[in-house]
């Protein structure tokens, strides 16, 4: 999937969580992402990532991490 | 099977809580205060003759049929419009009585054509039973007399004619169209003998007129003067069905009237507590579309989509497709492969859908239509409440103080609700529209919005901030209300983020294109107004931040404390008839039924174990991301049931490319539709008059839906699907869809109680239904939320990415309108043509002169995602700088300019909020003569 899109997605999903009371928008933007992605999203976002991770805002590209570690 | 029997009460009921005792005919009569004496004499059995009375409007005293002699009182009044009283002595049949009836009868007799053994109300006439109920047996002014046979009959109505020589001016149908639809399109024109039902002006024919075909005035009238063309085609049906309607989701009960196998007609059931004996001109008139010549009766397969389709057998066609679904899941895995259900079809054919595919498929790659609807709703509402569905049943309504509706259109989209909508209206509700559009609810007949938000497209959550913005800072919040229901700290938090500056009605207002003055009497009278509803659709999920304008709509609903009682809460009018059930029934690809995600094992073992399969405990992919992954190849098989994503999906040309993308297309329908150009095997669906099964509408209702015929295809939906099951090697035993509900209710928590034979008990139950409400569940987060505490959340408003600029400066949003339902396949085949032919481009007469476009042009609309052709029509319901359309005609394929954009939390596409150019075209455009031609082509089938 194009990386352009699933960046543009994650960062939806991050501009919402952030100012979210009393969560931490990694962990919620992550959790959001494994509830809803099929793997195939998740696996293409985090070898974004892998590739320097261009456009991810920062929680997003924190929560991309958690992804990551969850493959490892 | 006979006919359905309905007891006609005369006038409607009392709701008065006092019980008065009186004396009819020597029978003691108990009743509610304020109940007509005709209602209180047929309920003890007694029918007073009458002409002009009917329940569903209010007594009208004109025909002096059903006079009575009351003891101790004077004269013989009209027992429809006398009301009881306690200990009243009444008389409905006395020698003074009879002679005034038979008078009556005469002089109506005397005036009427007597063709009764070919009129098309033989056997069917008020007229006649009454001639018989009087006891009629000569007419002493003989049979001479005007009987108006030489008056032109209206035939313009494409479904129901009006005869002037039948009309007996009781006004029935006059007071129905202002009563009951709220339309008021019909009056009584002339004097004396000279009346005339008219519609409209004098020049008005029903078709002309403001006439909305809704069938209030057919259903109303007590002679052939209004009847259904079919009625007169066919003649009197011998036997009825109740079922339920197959359009919006308001889901309305309809008898289905039949001769055999043929409808008659559909009649709005008035025990159906949806509709409550009304019905809109799609329900009651088209369903033409079932025996329309394009339906295809065989399955049909194809190698290639080049290729013309070849009719088979069923047997070859399910082969067809087990093999090749098996064939691509072991070249390119288990995930290759999905399929979307569809919100036309029943809650067991979805059940089983999604059964298939996570249990047969072995994945979660299932979706439903609602992801490009109300998606936003199901995932929002479940975040601030706890339960992702509306709160209330239609009837709440009629306790509303004040009514707000946000990107709804109820009076087009849901027209049977919206006349509810209008009656509470006039009865003195307050009304708050927030719309881009001028929709007719802001002003019509006897209706006229307090306030107006024509906000720009996009502004949604920002202008719901405003309205909580103004309730917080000038100290409106109920209190009470947030300190005993809701989580304290959450409030707190968000009563500090909206009252920001940025919040402000000042702020928002300038960008969002809203008067700041309107937005506080807006807030102000929401949430001081009395009890307060909310009414929204898909004008507020249909954006990037769908989901978060849904749970600002909660917030504000909490903050007022309009929520846990009749009159208030949170009311997503859902867009097709099963979209509620659709998503009930585990139609998400994260989700099973009632909600649960697919990770939690205690869930999925529960299913596992029912269904004897393992199931995959990760989420599947949604429709567009089902698309993306055909054109990036992962994705390779895809089984359509009911939708024709082609047309309704954004971005046509995306489509396209993915559909193309995929070795094997599976369409399940009624017709050839636009999908079906780009499928490899076509299975030929059910309308819903073949159908057994239930519909959940917009308010949680589980409705019987009841088979009026034969599956025309020789197979009913369900069993499609069951079969493909077993031929991929997965059995499912059912004998009958109430097998199907039975095992939802055994595994869904929230449909523990519900069961065939529980709905033809009562009628149709709201979920919950269980042990904890037996009866189903009208009003929702009684005494508290489902979630435990009401979750205030942070609604930041976030401009979508769609921006206007030079080269786009317009925003296009798109809709619906009242004859057209979604993508048209089925009112396009009917005779609702007549009202909408063609998607129309409203545009502002400022917009159009500055591009040189005169009402009627051609225009070509065009976005950064793709350019089609349509004609103009030049209107200030649009605001200057915003374009409206509908997606109804795949010739003008609204969808070839609507972009990807989507939902941030469901992906739910942004289909209102298009940068557009508009400029003079020619007529059609290439692409859409180039599209017409392979659809064409796609549509061959090959000559036995």
């Amino acid at each position: 999937m194009s990386s352009e899109k699933l960046v543009m997605m994650a960062n939806q999903i991050g501009r919402f969580f952030v100012p979210q009371r009393g969560v931490d928008p990694a962990a919620a933007i992550a959790t959001h992402l494994r509830k809803f992605w099929d793997p195939r999203m998740r696996a293409a976002i985090v070898a974004h990532l892998e590739k320097g991770g261009e456009g991810l805002d920062e929680p997003v590209r924190q929560a991309v991490l958690r992804l990551k570690e969850d493959r490892a | 099977m006979s006919l359905v029997p309905e007891i006609d009460f005369g006038t409607p009921a009392s709701r008065a809580t006092e019980q008065v005792a009186l004396t009819i005919d020597g029978q003691t009569v108990t009743v509610p205060a304020g109940t007509s004496i005709m209602r209180a004499a047929m309920d003890a059995g007694i029918q007073v003759p009458k002409l002009c009375a009917t329940d569903s409007v209010e007594a009208f005293g004109s025909c002096r049929l059903c006079l009575v002699e009351i003891s101790g009182r004077a004269g013989t009044p009209a027992s429809c419009t006398t009301p009881v009283a306690a200990d009243m002595v009444v008389s409905t049949q006395t020698e003074k009585l009879k002679k005034i009836r038979k008078g009556v009868m005469e002089l109506y007799i005397s005036d009427h054509p007597l063709d009764c053994l070919t009129c098309a109300a033989n056997g069917d006439c008020g007229l006649q039973d009454m001639a018989g109920a009087v006891g009629l047996r000569e007419v002493r002014y003989g049979y001479e007399g005007e009987s108006h046979t030489k008056q032109e009959k209206d035939e313009s109505n494409p479904y129901f004619t009006f005869d002037p020589a039948k009309c007996i001016v009781c006004s029935r149908c006059v007071r129905a169209c202002e009563e009951v639809q709220g339309t008021f399109a019909l009056t009584i024109q002339g004097r004396g003998f000279d009346s005339k039902v008219s519609p409209g002006a004098s020049s008005d024919d029903f078709l002309s007129s403001e006439c909305v075909s809704c069938g209030a005035c057919v259903q109303a009238c007590p002679t052939a003067t209004l009847s259904e063309k079919s009625l007169i085609e066919i003649g009197q049906p011998e036997h009825s069905v109740v079922t339920t309607c197959g359009y919006c989701g308001v889901g309305c009960s309809f008898k289905a009237e039949m001769r055999g196998e043929e409808l008659v007609r559909m009649v709005p059931w008035k025990e159906g507590k949806a509709n409550r004996g009304h019905s809109c001109v799609k329900g009651r008139f088209a369903w033409g579309y079932a025996h329309h010549r394009e339906r295809v009766l065989k399955p049909m397969i194809r190698d290639s989509i080049d290729q013309p389709w070849r009719e088979v057998s069923w047997d070859e066609a399910i082969g067809r497709v087990a093999s090749e679904f098996r064939r691509l899941q072991e070249k390119h895995g288990r995930l290759a492969i999905g399929g979307i259900t569809s919100s036309r079809c029943t809650n067991e054919e979805t059940y089983v859908m999604q059964k298939l595919i996570r249990g047969g498929f072995g994945n979660n790659n299932v979706d439903t239509c609602a992801r490009v609807c109300h998606s936003p709703t199901g995932f929002g509402l479940s975040q601030a409440f706890g339960t992702s569905a509306g709160t209330q049943d239609f009837d709440s309504v009629e306790q509303s103080d004040v009514i707000l509706v946000i990107g709804a259109n109820p009076t087009d989209a849901h027209p049977v609700f919206a006349s509810r909508l209008k009656k509470r209206l006039r009865q003195g509700a307050r009304l708050i529209v927030i719309d881009p559009r001028r929709i007719d609810l802001v002003r019509m007949p006897h209706v006229e919005a307090d306030y107006h938000l024509p906000l720009r497209p996009g502004t949604n959550a920002a202008v719901m901030n405003a309205l909580a913005y103004t309730i917080v800072t000038e100290g409106l919040a109920n209190e009470r209300f947030v300190r005993e229901f809701c989580d304290r700290d959450a409030f707190e938090y968000w009563a500090a983020f909206v009252s920001e500056p940025q919040n402000s009605p000042e702020a928002v207002g300038l960008m969002a294109g809203v008067d700041p003055e309107t937005i506080r009497g807006a807030a102000r009278l929401y949430a001081t107004g009395g009890n307060a509803a909310i009414y929204y659709g898909l004008g507020v999920t249909e954006h990037s931040q769908g989901t978060t304008t849904v749970m600002a709509i909660a917030n504000l609903a909490m903050v007022t404390g309009n929520l846990g009682r009749p009159g208030v809460g949170v009311n997503p009018l859902r867009g097709q008839n099963n979209v509620q059930g659709a998503c009930d029934m585990g139609s998400f690809p994260h989700e099973l039924t009632g909600y649960r995600h697919i990770s939690d094992d205690a869930t999925r073992e529960m299913f596992e174990k029912m269904w004897g399969r393992s199931l995959d405990a990760e989420p599947g992919l949604r429709i567009p991301n089902m698309f993306d992954a055909a054109i990036e190849g992962t994705f390779k098989g895809l089984y359509v049931q009911g939708e024709d994503i082609l047309q309704s999906d954004p971005n046509t040309a995306h489509v396209v490319q993915a559909l193309s993308a995929m070795e094997c297309v599976v369409v399940q329908d009624l017709f050839l539709n636009e999908t079906a150009n780009y499928a490899h095997v076509f299975l030929p669906g059910s309308s819903f008059l073949e159908k057994d099964g239930t519909f959940t509408n917009a308010e949680r209702r589980i409705n019987r839906v009841r088979r009026v015929m034969t599956p025309r295809s020789g197979m009913a939906d369900w069993e499609i699907t069951l079969a493909i099951a077993r031929a991929m090697g997965f059995e499912m035993l059912y004998r009958h869809p109430s097998e199907i509900m039975d095992e939802i209710a055994a595994l869904t928590p929230t449909f523990a109680g519900v069961s065939y034979d529980l709905l033809d008990r009562v009628g149709s139950v709201q979920w919950p239904c269980n042990g904890k409400a037996p009866l189903g569940t009208p009003v929702m987060h009684v005494g508290g939320f489902a979630r435990g505490k009401g979750n205030f959340l942070i609604t930041e408003y976030v401009p979508t990415d769609e921006r206007t600029g030079p080269r786009f400066p317009l925003l296009l949003t798109t809709g619906r309108i009242l004859s057209q339902y979604n993508v048209g396949a089925q009112t396009r085949r009917t005779g609702n043509v007549v009202w909408h032919d063609q998607d129309l481009l409203e545009i502002h007469p400022h917009d159009a002169e500055q591009r040189g476009v005169r009402d009627g042009d051609w225009v070509k609309l065009d976005s950064r995602t793709g350019s089609t052709s349509l004609r103009a029509r030049i209107t200030d319901r649009v605001a200057p700088g915003v374009v409206y359309t509908t997606f109804h005609h795949p010739e003008t394929q609204a969808n070839v300019v609507t972009t990807e954009f989507s939902d941030w939390a469901t992906n739910c596409p942004e289909y209102k909020v298009t940068a557009v150019q508009v400029s003079p075209s020619n007529g059609p455009g290439d692409w859409q003569k180039e599209y017409a031609e392979q659809a064409r082509h796609s549509r061959r089938v090959a000559a036995e």
